[in-house]
Parts: structure tokens; C-alpha cells; sequence
């Protein structure tokens, strides 16, 4: 009799198990719908409450800032000083992280369940969202993350059509950060600006993030540049810049800080990163 | 045999004809590899490739003629340009600015706000230079001026593990800058314009006339602080001026071309193994010597991978650290074969 219940006992528990496999291919198991969630990435955090399920958030990392109500939550660190002791005590049903977050061991060997994701390219942003529609235990987790990829695709398409008839299908080259290192195709930001219709210089082969020559840029002479407004106040003073077409004409787009914060997160906010960009176009394209 | 002025003139002959090589072939190499059919005027040959192979040479040659300054001021061979500090101090310059540039008062009190913009106008350059001179000066100060070589030497490692501390500090806090740094770490020779050449060039000039001037005194010192005080020579004053120099040199180049490694360490040796000059000539071959060693280093950093970019201080600590091993294996194994 006893075995009998223990194994109803274990096959109701079955019924509400979940596993899911991570972006380091590892199984996490989870036995009932987590209802006590972190996260430690910012697109992490924006994916679950667009996903409904921010109720169950109590915690994320540092800079997860949208929506307004996750600035109310415990802030547990970053990528590289998230504090084990800040998460153990909020006692996660499950941890959200970045699969370089250096403390997923630690967490893992103190009994958390942590699933890892490395949201880099468009298509991983996919991927994580029906993974943690998953985790969410959500009546309809693919219908679910299908209808936000869904309406982040279609947000891009939208700002797409708003691209000034001279800059649809343009070449660009957007620099993701000083000393040369551009947002490649391969880049998640270099998928939005691919399905805006726009020709990145720097293709997949290259790489997501490589380190180009600057010779490279006033070679392929994209018709426009993107970069952060520090870089954009001294671009006349890289040899050879001032002479190129796009910067004689004024066609740079340099976005401040909090634009550059909105751009490099891969979550489900890459229509309004779309819209940020097509905005820039409009605004330079105009006389 | 042949006399030591001949073996430094030949020697001094060879490393212009391997600068006037490598500057000809510097302008052949790009984001293509090698071509040679572009014509002299071509923009991408004068704006971009001139600037930036002359930039590479002149910032070595900055560093060699430091690193020269540098063992010979403190009679050390392990000495190098970044022995005062500055490399750390023109690092932290370098993160505050990225720092200011990137929250650009997004998330900082409304009355530092202005910071942002005025670290953006003075640049990344600008800091760099400013933050190597605040460090060696940092030094200067806790070694109690310049008359104590060893205070001198603990105060700089001090004053590098302090403000590298900070660094560290400011970049884990903000991620964000990690690339950039690393950029700046490095080292990158690619957005060096032709002012930044002229500048190299000035304080080339400006730092060699001295340290020619002053070589008697660093002969003198090369026999001990005693003798040299003995032979009537102001040590205290004319070892300050030299520092000043050698600050000078570090931190002009590094404002350029970020922190390149082993160049001011590894080139006054190779003079070394080659002659035994006195320091005038000596340091002269230093500079010539780095020159060309950041000279080539670039070249490789433009051409391995092109169109991407090698750090060209990878190449250089590659390079560099290669040949001081060659060097230690050739020693090691003369000391041990019976003589």
C-alpha cells in the first residue's frame, strides 16, 4: 500500500515536472511551476514579464530597469559579481542567467536550479524566449513565445517601411564600441538592422564583434554610420574619416547612453530598438 | 675587430634602412593584405596608411628611447618606460573618461552632469596623457623626490597596483567598458592622423636633445651613484630632468597608441647584445630599434587577419618576450659551457 501511494505520490509530482534544456545543453528539471523567479540579465527579466509572469519575479541583476515595476526588486550584482548570498536567501524556485555568469556553479552546487541562456543572436533571442515560456510553465508555452517573436518581428517590419526611400537597403557600419569593434551580421543588433533591410559591411564570416581595421570602413564607405555620441563628436579626427561620403553628408547616427542600453539588449524590446534606429534615419535623412 | 663606434654606426645604419623598408612596405599593407598598385595619391595611402605606419614607428621610438632612459637612470635591465606608474594612470584616465562618456549623466546626480561632456571634448588622448603625468607625479611624491632609486621603484609599483586597483574597480562595475579598455590595453596604432604624427614627432625631437645632452651623466651613473657624484655631476637635478623625459616619452606615446608592451623594455637590450656604446649613441639606437619593432608590429596587426585587427601589443609582448627568452637560452648556455 504504502509503495502504491509513493508511487501516485511520484507520478502526480511527474505530471506538474518540466525539463528544459539550456544553452549549455544541460537538463533542468523543474517539479512544479516556479513561482519565486531571478533573473541576472536585464533581456532576461524584459522576456519573462512580457511573457506575464513578472508577478513571480524577486530579484534581478543590477541593470534590469524595464519594466518600471522590476526597479523595485532586490538588485543581486552583474555578469561578474552577482552575490550568491543575496540569491540563496531570496530562495529562487529557479535562477535566469547569462551562461558566461560566473557564479552558476556555486548556485547549482548549493541545490538551485539554474537554467543558463545566451540570448547573441536573433535567433538565440527566439530560442530563450520559448525556453523560458518553458520554465514559466505557461498553458501554451510555444503558442506563447511564438506570439512575442511574433510581435517583435512585426514591430521591425513596421519601423522598417518608415526607412526614407534614399536609405532603404543601405550599406552601414554600426560600432558597438570605441577602438574599432563593430556590431557584425552575426551580432543580434546586426539581425535587427538585416531584417530592417539594411547591408551590414561587416559580414557573418567575421564574426559578431571583431576588431576591424578603420581602413576597412572608408573602403567599403557605408552610406551610413552608427555609433555612440562620444565616438561621434571626434570622428573627423580618425585619418582619413572626414573625407567620406557619409560624414561629409551627415549621415551618422549617434545614440546616447540609454538608447546604447536599449540597443544591446536581445530580448523581446527589439522592435523599439528597430524604431530607435529607423528614428535616427528619418531624423538625419530630413533637410 | 672592428671599433665600437664603427659597430654602432653600421649597426645604426641597418635599422634606417630596416625603417625606411618597413615604412615603404607600411604603406603597401591595409585592409586587403599587401597591394602594391595603389597609387601614392590614393587617399586611403595618405590619409590612413601614412599617418598610421609613421604613428607606429614615431610611438616606438618614444618608448625606446624611454626604455633607454629608463635602465639607465635606474641601472636595472628589467627596467622599462612604465616603471613610474604611468601606465596605470593613463589606464584610469582612460575608464574615468569611458565611464563619464557612457553614463553621460544618465545615472549621476544632475550637478556632475557636466562632467560627461568635458571628459568627451579632452578625449581619450587627452586623459591617457593626463593620467600617466598624475601618476608619475603620484610617485615623484611618495618616493620623497628622486634621490632614492629603490623608494623610487617601490613607490611606482605602489602607485601601478593602487590606480590598477580603481581600474579594475570601474570596469567591474560598469561592463560595458570592457572592450574599449581592452582596446586601450592592448594597444592600437589604428587612429593615429597625421597631427598625433607631428605631435610624436615634436616630442621625439624634444626628448632626445636632453637625454643627448644629459648622456654623461648616465655613463657616470652606469659606474655607481658615488662615482658619478665624484666626476662633479649634479646628480639630484639632472636625474629629475631625465625622469621628467622619460614621463614625457611614456606618456605622449601611450596617449596615442593605448599600452603597448615590451617594446621600451625589449629594445634597449637588443642594443645592448648588438654594441656596448656610450648612451648617446645608445639611446639613439633604443628609439631607432623600437621604431622599427612597432613598426613591423603593426604591420602584422594589419595584415594576419585583415580585414580584422590583431592588438598590435599582443604582437609586440609576443615578439618581444620571444627574443628575451633567445637571449636567456644563448646566456644561460655560454655561462654553462666550460670556457
Amino acid at each position: 500500500m504504502p509503495k502504491l501511494l509513493m508511487f501516485l505520490l511520484l507520478l502526480w509530482q511527474n505530471a506538474f515536472a518540466v525539463t528544459v534544456i539550456d544553452d549549455r545543453q544541460q537538463q533542468v528539471t523543474l517539479n512544479a511551476a516556479p513561482q519565486r523567479i531571478i533573473t541576472l540579465l536585464p533581456s532576461l527579466a524584459e522576456t519573462v514579464c512580457e511573457l506575464g509572469a513578472c508577478s513571480r519575479l524577486v530579484g534581478t541583476d543590477n541593470y534590469a530597469d524595464w519594466p518600471a515595476s522590476v526597479k523595485a526588486l532586490p538588485k543581486l550584482g552583474g555578469l561578474y559579481d552577482a552575490s550568491v548570498e543575496a540569491i540563496v536567501r531570496l530562495k529562487p524556485d529557479v535562477v535566469l542567467a547569462g551562461k558566461s555568469t560566473r557564479i552558476i556553479g556555486r548556485l547549482e552546487s548549493l541545490g538551485i536550479k539554474v537554467v543558463a541562456l545566451e540570448p547573441q543572436s536573433l535567433t538565440d533571442v527566439e530560442r530563450s524566449m520559448h525556453t523560458i515560456a518553458q520554465v514559466l510553465q505557461l498553458p501554451q508555452p510555444d503558442a506563447a513565445a511564438g506570439r512575442l517573436w511574433q510581435q517583435a518581428m512585426q514591430a521591425i517590419d513596421q519601423s522598417a517601411k518608415k526607412i526614407p526611400m534614399g536609405s532603404q537597403g543601405a550599406s552601414f557600419y554600426f560600432e558597438a564600441s570605441t577602438g574599432g569593434y563593430a556590431a557584425g551580421e552575426a551580432s543580434f543588433i546586426g539581425g535587427v538592422m538585416q531584417r530592417l533591410g539594411l547591408r551590414n559591411i561587416v559580414g557573418v564570416s567575421m564574426g559578431a564583434f571583431p576588431q576591424i581595421n578603420p581602413e576597412f570602413v572608408v573602403r567599403a564607405s557605408p552610406q551610413w554610420l552608427f555609433l555612440a555620441e562620444p565616438s561621434a563628436v571626434a570622428l573627423h579626427k580618425r585619418p582619413g574619416w572626414s573625407a567620406m561620403p557619409a560624414v561629409k553628408a551627415g549621415r551618422v547616427c549617434a545614440f546616447s547612453p540609454a538608447q546604447g542600453h536599449m540597443l544591446v539588449r536581445p530580448g523581446p524590446r527589439i522592435g523599439e530598438a528597430a524604431d530607435v534606429l529607423v528614428a535616427c534615419l528619418q531624423k538625419a535623412s530630413a533637410p | 675587430m672592428k671599433s665600437t663606434d664603427q659597430r654602432s654606426l653600421s649597426f645604426a645604419l641597418v635599422l634606417c634602412g630596416l625603417t625606411l623598408l618597413l615604412w615603404l612596405l607600411g604603406l603597401a599593407a591595409g585592409s586587403r593584405g599587401f597591394e602594391f598598385d595603389l597609387a601614392w595619391t590614393d587617399p586611403i595611402v595618405q590619409d590612413i596608411r601614412l599617418p598610421r605606419t609613421l604613428g607606429a614607428w614615431l610611438a616606438g621610438a618614444l618608448l625606446g628611447l624611454a626604455g633607454a632612459l629608463a635602465q639607465g637612470l635606474f641601472r636595472n635591465p628589467l627596467a622599462d618606460p612604465y616603471l613610474l606608474g604611468s601606465a596605470s594612470g593613463a589606464a584610469l584616465g582612460v575608464a574615468l573618461t569611458l565611464a563619464l562618456g557612457t553614463w553621460g549623466g544618465a545615472q549621476l546626480p544632475i550637478d556632475i552632469q557636466w562632467v560627461g561632456p568635458w571628459a568627451w571634448r579632452l578625449g581619450l588622448t587627452g586623459a591617457a596623457f593626463a593620467g600617466a603625468w598624475g601618476a608619475v607625479l603620484l610617485t615623484l611624491l611618495l618616493a620623497r623626490g628622486v634621490q632614492h632609486t629603490l623608494r623610487l621603484l617601490l613607490a611606482g609599483v605602489v602607485v601601478g597596483v593602487v590606480l590598477g586597483a580603481f581600474t579594475s574597480l570601474l570596469s567591474a562595475t560598469q561592463p560595458q567598458l570592457l572592450p574599449a579598455m581592452q582596446s586601450f590595453l592592448l594597444g592600437n596604432t589604428g587612429m593615429v592622423n597625421g597631427a598625433s604624427c607631428v605631435l610624436m614627432a615634436c616630442v621625439l625631437l624634444l626628448c632626445w636633445l636632453p637625454a643627448w645632452r644629459l648622456s654623461p651623466l648616465l655613463d657616470g651613473l652606469s659606474l655607481g651613484e658615488d662615482t658619478a657624484k665624484s666626476l662633479g655631476l649634479k646628480v639630484v637635478p639632472l636625474r629629475m630632468l631625465l625622469l621628467a623625459v622619460m614621463a614625457l616619452c611614456t606618456a605622449t606615446a601611450v596617449a596615442q597608441t593605448g599600452l603597448i608592451a615590451f617594446v621600451g623594455l625589449v629594445a634597449p637590450h637588443l642594443v645592448r647584445s648588438r654594441v656596448r656604446a656610450r648612451f648617446a649613441m645608445s639611446s639613439l639606437l633604443s628609439a631607432l630599434t623600437g621604431g622599427v619593432l612597432l613598426c613591423l608590429a603593426d604591420m602584422l596587426a594589419r595584415t594576419v587577419m585583415a580585414p580584422q585587427e590583431l592588438p598590435v601589443g599582443v604582437l609586440t609582448a609576443v615578439m618581444g618576450g620571444a627574443y628575451l627568452m633567445w637571449r636567456l637560452r644563448s646566456h644561460s648556455s655560454h655561462e654553462s659551457e666550460p670556457s
